[in-house]
């Protein structure tokens, strides 16, 4: 269950190597008693990649997640995170490398008897970081999620989307280099996803993340893929499949067309335990595969 | 013939079911020896430490001098009688003392505490892990065995031990006030019998126990909290356990010990 742990050491993460993968995937299986739900699944993450995982439930994506970020072991294979090797470290390793980490949970998992500002402090507290640069960089990051205003209150008292919004500025008040996003816009209305999916694209494009996304919404991988956060509009943009600007969120018709360098989001769709396709959201879309058209018209 | 082609399957039903037992008390070993050494390593939570001990040592406090202070009178009326026919009510002091220190004291104590505090702790843990908040603490880079567990289980082996000092001086009030009101026994000859009799073995044997009592009750309430499967309906089985299993194994550690601290002390 638990193993036994001393003073969780902060672990060098300078191990980001250019042109290697940051998560490396090699054949990964874990079951449980009703079986294995991972099959072999193999994958790699570029630094700056969004990898979106799409697939039905209970197919394993959240347990991705949790197999990356050193939460659960797997029965098999190889995971290879910013360069260490998830399966050889101790618990104790894996709490001073989850530090260098973001992670949102699918209900948002905020600690209920702590206010919006204790928990975004939490891991800031953790470390010893001074009151008033804590006092800072909660404001700065309830700011990002536009939630400034919500300081003093319980996550009882926030909406499902609120909660989801104190938790993306939980995982990202210490500006991780990697994110994992635990189906992010589960249960909440198409404005609110958006809202959320917006807020990834501006860790994303702001902060240069490199994100995991689990999710069983389309829309949220094609988001991903077809937008980009313009710092000098401080807006959502329109960016078509090769990389270049096409239109304002919210315009009809596309007025301009500007190159810019697209983050590369990649797709991969999960089924029956194993990496069913992987590839960009237009191959996903354009694909005659059977499956995914039928996926795609049952997700959406 | 005999039907045999269930008995495979029984044998291995029965080996799974003493496997996941063991595997159980594995598990609960590792936590209870990590939560004990996680007290002599950085980093420390005293903060929570502290609420803890005002949970579980002022917030036990009301029940602990109620169900003190009317043992300790029910045991006067029901030792007085037999005193009574011998003529030798005197002796009442002695004998309340003595079984409130030795064991009524600690044992009803740890199990009030176990009712009102293991199921507190199982429940309380149990929500945060069915709500992934413990997961969250450790994808925030926090051992929730360091932050949770250790000041639970530091609250309540430092607290349990004052709060039977103060079931037992409540007992002893208790004990006097019957005695006083049903056998007319003044205040100096009761409280001088009751003192006299207890030697330093009576008190190693009341307040050595505690400590062992606290373990048990913040371990298995714990526990039972972090090892929740299946929602809601998980935090109340858990619940149940931890208040159930800390009772019974209380009053099996409180026999082993009572023979172990006699042997002691009655070299």
């Amino acid at each position: 269950m638990l193993r036994p742990s001393r003073p969780a050491p902060v672990l060098d993460m300078n191990t980001i190597v250019p042109g290697q993968p940051l998560i490396e995937f090699k054949d990964v299986h874990i079951g449980f008693d009703e079986g294995e739900v991972l099959r072999g699944v193999s994958f790699d993450v570029s630094p700056g990649e969004t990898k979106v995982f799409l697939g039905e439930s209970g197919s394993g994506k959240t347990l991705i997640m949790k197999l990356a970020a050193g939460l659960l072991p797997a029965d098999g294979g190889r995971i290879w995170v910013m360069g260490h090797n998830i399966e050889e470290m101790t618990e104790n390793e894996l709490l001073g490398f989850r530090r260098r980490l973001g992670f949102v949970f699918q209900e948002g998992a905020l600690f209920d008897s702590l206010t919006v500002a204790e928990n975004v402090a939490f891991r800031l507290r953790e470390e010893n970081v001074p009151d008033p640069e804590v006092d800072e960089r909660v404001r700065e990051a309830l700011k990002f999620v536009e939630l400034e205003a919500a300081l003093d209150k319980y996550p009882a008292e926030l909406s499902g989307g609120m909660r989801r919004r104190v938790s993306i500025a939980r995982a990202l008040v210490d500006k991780p280099p990697l994110v994992f996003y635990d189906s992010p816009t589960a249960g909440l209305d198409p404005v609110t996803s958006q809202t959320i999916i917006t807020l990834i694209l501006r860790g994303r494009d702001l902060q240069g993340v490199t994100s995991l996304l689990a999710t069983h919404r389309v829309q949220d991988a094609f988001g991903l893929a077809h937008f980009r956060f313009d710092k000098d509009r401080n807006r959502v943009v329109s960016v078509d499949g090769n990389g270049a600007r096409r239109a304002e969120v919210g315009h009809e018709q596309a007025p301009e067309l500007v190159a810019v360098a697209a983050s590369p989001t990649n797709v991969i769709v999960l089924r029956e335990g194993k990496v069913y396709f992987e590839g960009s959201a237009e191959s996903v879309l354009h694909s005659s595969d059977e499956y995914l058209k039928k996926f795609l018209a049952s997700a959406e | 013939m005999p039907d045999t082609s269930e008995t495979p399957s029984v044998l291995s039903f029965l080996g799974d079911v003493v496997k996941r037992q063991i595997l159980a008390l594995q598990d609960y070993s590792l936590l209870s020896i990590q939560s004990i050494a996680n007290v002599f390593t950085p980093p420390h939570y005293w903060a929570d430490a502290l609420e803890q001990m005002d949970l579980i040592g002022v917030g036990s406090l009301g029940i602990v001098i109620i169900a003190g202070s009317f043992i300790g009178g029910v045991l006067v009326l029901q030792t007085s009688s037999e005193f009574e026919r011998f003529g030798e009510t005197a002796l009442t002091g002695e004998a309340v003392a003595l079984a409130l220190v030795r064991e009524l004291g600690p044992t009803i104590t740890a199990l009030l505490v176990a009712g009102r505090n293991a199921s507190g702790i199982a429940s309380e843990l149990g929500s945060m892990v069915v709500t992934e908040q413990v997961d969250a603490m450790r994808a925030l880079g926090t051992d929730p065995v360091r932050k949770l567990v250790t000041p639970r289980v530091f609250a309540m082996v430092t607290m349990l031990p004052l709060l039977v000092a103060v079931a037992d001086f409540v007992g002893l009030g208790g004990g006097f006030l019957v005695a006083y009101v049903t056998l007319r026994l003044g205040a100096v000859q009761f409280w001088t019998t009751a003192i006299r009799a207890l030697a330093f073995g009576d008190l190693v044997q009341g307040f050595v126990k505690p400590l062992f009592f606290g373990l048990i009750i913040s371990t298995i309430g714990c526990f039972q909290g972090l090892r929740v499967k299946g929602g809601t309906q998980g935090v109340g089985r858990a619940t149940t356990s931890a208040v159930v299993i800390s009772s019974v194994v209380v009053l099996a550690v409180d026999f082993f010990l009572s023979k172990l601290l006699l042997y002691i002390f009655q070299k």
